[in-house]
């Protein structure tokens, strides 16, 4: 495969071209100076780092560095006792999940958050519930808007089907599904909602190497396609370094490096954390 | 369709048929696919205006008359067309294994000399390239998915709409060549190109010209008098000479509609929504139907299963002869018709084949235990024998003459001969051209007259005139004690058993017959989950001793029944072994349409056929398997060889070998 020759780069100094030949914009969101603490245990302390538009960035870290946490307050799911949530350039209050929902941040959890009990596509649909405005009225009685309006969610939801490649499950109940099927269609769920910001958490967790192989390509595809930005948290070593154009390490609540996977791959910091190193 | 609109009518090509059917049924469907979870539908109006914009595309990236035009992709309206498009320029449509990998691509590619190529998608254009690097014809790249192609060199690619488009928008310059090119093509201009399968070498390109095509499609159409009215799924390679009769030859001819799948995965759900009344698979996907239905039954609660064993037996008893309108008792029709409320019609409307009116089972011998059921619970399933150089039809069951161990009469326009070596000769309408750059080869197979060697050895009965096909004249052999070796006999049988997959017979020229088998991973692992087994791989469920005992009744209870065919009963299995390994034609031990390369088997596997023959009770072995993404690895295993109880001949009148 030959890429395209990168494009000079434009005069806008917030945007540059990847190698590959995507555009990175500006940043959308920034974390100013974040500490977490839940009572005595300080989570996260003292971090700032940015995403920009159309990356995809990963956070990495050992064991109880504090990522899950991270992405938690990204999501706006956990309220940092210090520090701000910049999100489009300006200062992000307090929200409800719904409410970060409709500013275009969708997630996927570490530990499969679907409804066992229904099927792959209502899962699915159940993504663009923010953006269905007919009432529970019009919608029990299936009539006229309601009945419009879900043809049109469901056209958008076959899309996705179609995109991950999940079409011969689309009527099995979730609860019947393997594992790392079970998050494709979590993905599913998140990408339905058409978001602007995708948060993965651990993405890859317990899943054989095909099955990486194939979220990888999703993922790709996704940032490719849609030109979503991407913010994901994995262990797999491997798959951070192929994937992200940007990466956030992370140790004992604190930020230990930040830059391009080749960067990070030769701080020193860094590999004391993963590799350990002797104590006096 | 009456017979004077043949070749005499102008009809004498696929783009004239094409003509004519936008002319008498433009409003009826002619395509269907089904997309974002709809059927999306395309009438032959509509598909006509898709294939002229492809074909004026083409024409603009400079096709010329006689080029290859490769098509590599799953069954879609759109690789469908991209055939019809290649014709209408004057050029050769030559569609290859979607599943086939770089390598074996390459080889045809550079054998065929593609100028063209169309992919389905990025996996496709993937191996293309990885071939390109070798193969110098290939000019142009079409692909039709666009999905992950954005960062592609695109000097020599394209989009398949752009090129469309670009057609459209040119069709004041084009239509004028297309014009003079689609009327240019006559009677013996070459149709298509189809590599054969290559049980034995290296695939060899059959070159079919539009009479093979069309007489073949007209004279089968006729046969089982189809109509416009028919649906079929076209769910089989397009590089097999079946799909492309079924799919383009009879579509064409009669008008019927093709509909392809949303994706090979959901086949079983799309077939059930369509429908089809016409319908084609060979024996693998019959079989593997009814494994699925044997699984869900056993899953079934008592009641259920009671009766679906009892409406069964009773069904294997009345139903071939009330389906071919043998006299039957009135308590045994009424009884029959109870069970088609109870069970035949819902399990035939689960299988999606409520409404098959005429379905057709051929590439490779059924067991007949499997062509019963079928056929039991009322659904006209037919045997037929056909080779891609005869354009498939050699033999056809009529309607109430079917049994399952003939393949039939000759089919229209057909002539057999059995020559004294017991192969089966054919000639007709449907005979191929050549193969394509290997004229030793098309001499040593057709001879001056137009007779062409089938490769299996047969005979033909005489009260009834039906083809009754004994083996690969290659593969029949004898024992060591002089009596008759039929492999193919066996393993049918053993293959009817839900959990054995696939069976390789050996015994050529040796004093008993051994058996390898596959197991089958989702009936026995379905077994081993209500048994409480548990098991890490395919490899130690495959292994594992209450398995081998289950395989091992399986293998004495076909040894009693192959008992009872005086001919044949020296072919009992004596000893078996289970393989740590499925059988695959990435290891290059099947061929694409899945069928046993003997002597590959023979080579790879010598340590294991040793061990059976030296009375060894287990044989440690090596082996090289090839994964998904080409990386090499080896199996090791410790595998147990069991010996098998055999019975003695049986002296009622058999039943020969199919």
């Amino acid at each position: 495969m030959t890429s395209q020759t990168a494009q000079e780069t434009t005069q806008d100094t917030d945007s540059f071209v990847t190698p590959d030949g995507r555009t990175i914009g500006g940043v959308i969101m920034e974390m100013k100076n974040i500490t977490l603490r839940f009572g005595g245990v300080v989570a996260i302390q003292d971090i700032s780092f940015d995403i920009r538009e159309g990356e995809i960035r990963a956070i990495i870290g050992p064991n109880g560095a504090g990522k899950s946490s991270m992405l938690n307050v990204i999501s706006g799911f956990y309220v940092p006792q210090d520090g701000e949530v910049w999100y489009h350039g300006a200062r992000r209050p307090r929200m409800r999940p719904y409410q970060v929902a409709e500013q275009g941040i969708a997630r996927t959890f570490q530990n499969i958050a679907l409804f066992d009990g229904m099927s792959v596509l209502d899962n699915i649909m159940t993504g663009r519930l923010t953006m269905m405005k007919s009432n529970m009225l019009q919608q029990a009685l299936w009539f006229g808007k309601a009945e419009r309006e879900e043809n049109a969610h469901r056209e958008q939801v076959e899309k996705v089907i179609d995109f991950l490649e999940i079409q011969n499950i689309r009527k099995t109940p979730v609860g019947r599904l393997p594992y790392g099927l079970k998050k494709r269609v979590e993905l599913a769920r998140a990408l339905a909602a058409e978001p602007k910001l995708l948060l993965l958490d651990e993405p890859m967790a317990g899943m054989n190497v095909e099955e990486k192989e194939d979220m990888s390509r999703f993922i790709l595809d996704v940032n490719d396609e849609f030109g979503t930005t991407i913010a994901l948290i994995e262990h797999d070593m491997g798959v951070v370094m192929d994937l992200s154009d940007r990466v956030v390490v992370m140790d004992y609540g604190k930020k230990i490096g930040d830059g391009t996977p080749d960067e990070v791959r030769g701080n020193q910091a860094v590999i004391d954390a993963y590799l350990g190193v002797a104590h006096d | 369709m009456a017979k004077d609109q043949s070749a005499e009518g102008g009809l004498r090509s696929i783009p004239a048929l094409l003509e004519r059917n936008v002319k008498e049924f433009g409003g009826r469907p002619a395509y269907r696919e089904k997309e974002f979870g709809i059927w999306q539908s395309w009438t032959w109006a509509e598909a006509a205006d898709e294939i002229n914009a492809l074909a004026m595309g083409l024409l603009a990236l400079g096709i010329e008359r006689g080029d290859h035009v490769a098509i590599i992709g799953r069954n879609r309206p759109a690789h469908y067309w991209s055939m019809v498009a290649a014709q209408k320029c004057g050029a050769i449509p030559v569609p290859l294994y979607q599943d086939a990998n770089a390598i074996e691509m390459e080889y045809v590619l550079e054998h065929s000399g593609a100028r063209f190529i169309i992919c389905g998608d990025q996996e496709q254009v993937d191996k293309v390239i990885e071939a390109q690097v070798r193969v110098q014809s290939a000019e142009h790249v079409l692909y039709v998915d666009k999905r992950g192609m954005r960062k592609y060199d695109h000097s020599r690619m394209n989009w398949y709409h752009d090129v469309q488009d670009e057609g459209r928008a040119g069709h004041a310059r084009l239509e004028g060549e297309l014009a003079t090119r689609t009327a240019e093509l006559d009677y013996d201009s070459t149709c298509v190109m189809l590599y054969t399968s290559g049980t034995t070498g290296k695939p060899k390109g059959v070159v079919l010209s539009n009479r093979n095509v069309i007489e073949s499609a007209r004279n089968s159409a006729e046969f089982d008098t189809l109509g416009a009215g028919e649906d079929v799924l076209a769910y089989l390679p397009m590089a097999w000479v079946g799909d492309y009769i079924f799919s383009v030859g009879q579509a064409y001819w009669t008008g019927f509609c093709v509909n392809c799948p949303e994706s090979e995965d959901t086949m079983m759900t799309d077939l059930r929504e369509i429908g089809p009344t016409y319908f084609f698979a060979p024996p693998r996907v019959f079989e593997t139907l009814l494994t699925t239905v044997m699984i869900r039954m056993e899953d079934a609660g008592r009641l259920k299963k009671r009766l679906f064993d009892h409406f069964m037996a009773h069904a294997r008893r009345v139903g071939p002869a009330i389906l071919d309108g043998k006299p039957v008792s009135g308590g045994d029709k009424l009884k029959y018709r109870l069970g088609d409320l109870l069970v035949y019609g819902p399990l035939k409307n689960t299988l999606g084949f409520s409404r098959v009116r005429v379905g057709y089972t051929a590439g490779e011998a059924i067991g007949p235990e499997i062509f019963d059921f079928y056929r039991s619970l009322g659904i006209n399933l037919k045997q037929l024998y056909g080779q891609t150089e005869a354009t498939v039809f050699i033999t056809v069951q009529p309607d109430g003459e079917v049994r399952p161990d003939t393949v039939g009469v000759p089919a229209p326009g057909v002539e057999l001969r059995i020559d004294d070596t017991g192969e089966v000769f054919y000639r007709s309408p449907g005979t191929f051209v050549e193969y394509y750059k290997n004229p030793d080869s098309t001499a040593s197979t057709k001879d001056p007259e137009g007779w062409v060697a089938t490769g299996d050895a047969g005979f033909i009965e005489e009260d009834t005139g039906h083809l009754r096909i004994i083996d690969r004249a290659k593969d029949v052999g004898k024992m060591a004690d002089g009596s008759m070796f039929a492999p193919k006999y066996v393993e049918n049988k053993l293959k009817f058993y839900p959990n054995i997959l696939e069976a390789v017979v050996h015994g050529a020229g040796r004093d008993m017959c051994t058996a390898f088998l596959n197991i089958d991973l989702n009936a026995v692992g379905n077994w081993a989950e209500r048994n409480n087994i548990s098991y890490a791989s395919y490899q130690e469920l495959a292994g594992h001793p209450q398995v081998m005992d289950m395989i091992q009744s399986h293998v004495e209870e076909t040894n009693e029944s192959v008992a009872q065919d005086p001919m044949l009963s020296g072919c009992q299995i004596h000893r078996f072994l289970v393989l740590h390994k499925e059988l695959d034609a990435d290891d290059g031990e099947m061929t694409r349409t899945r069928k046993v390369k003997r002597n590959v088997i023979t080579d790879k596997f010598g340590d294991l056929i040793d061990a059976l023959y030296t009375g060894k009770s287990e044989q440690y072995t090596e082996t090289e398997v090839t994964y998904e993404d080409g990386r090499k690895g080896k199996i090791k295993a410790t595998l147990e060889i069991r010996d098998a109880r055999t019975f003695p001949t049986a002296h009622t009148q058999g039943v020969a070998a199919q």
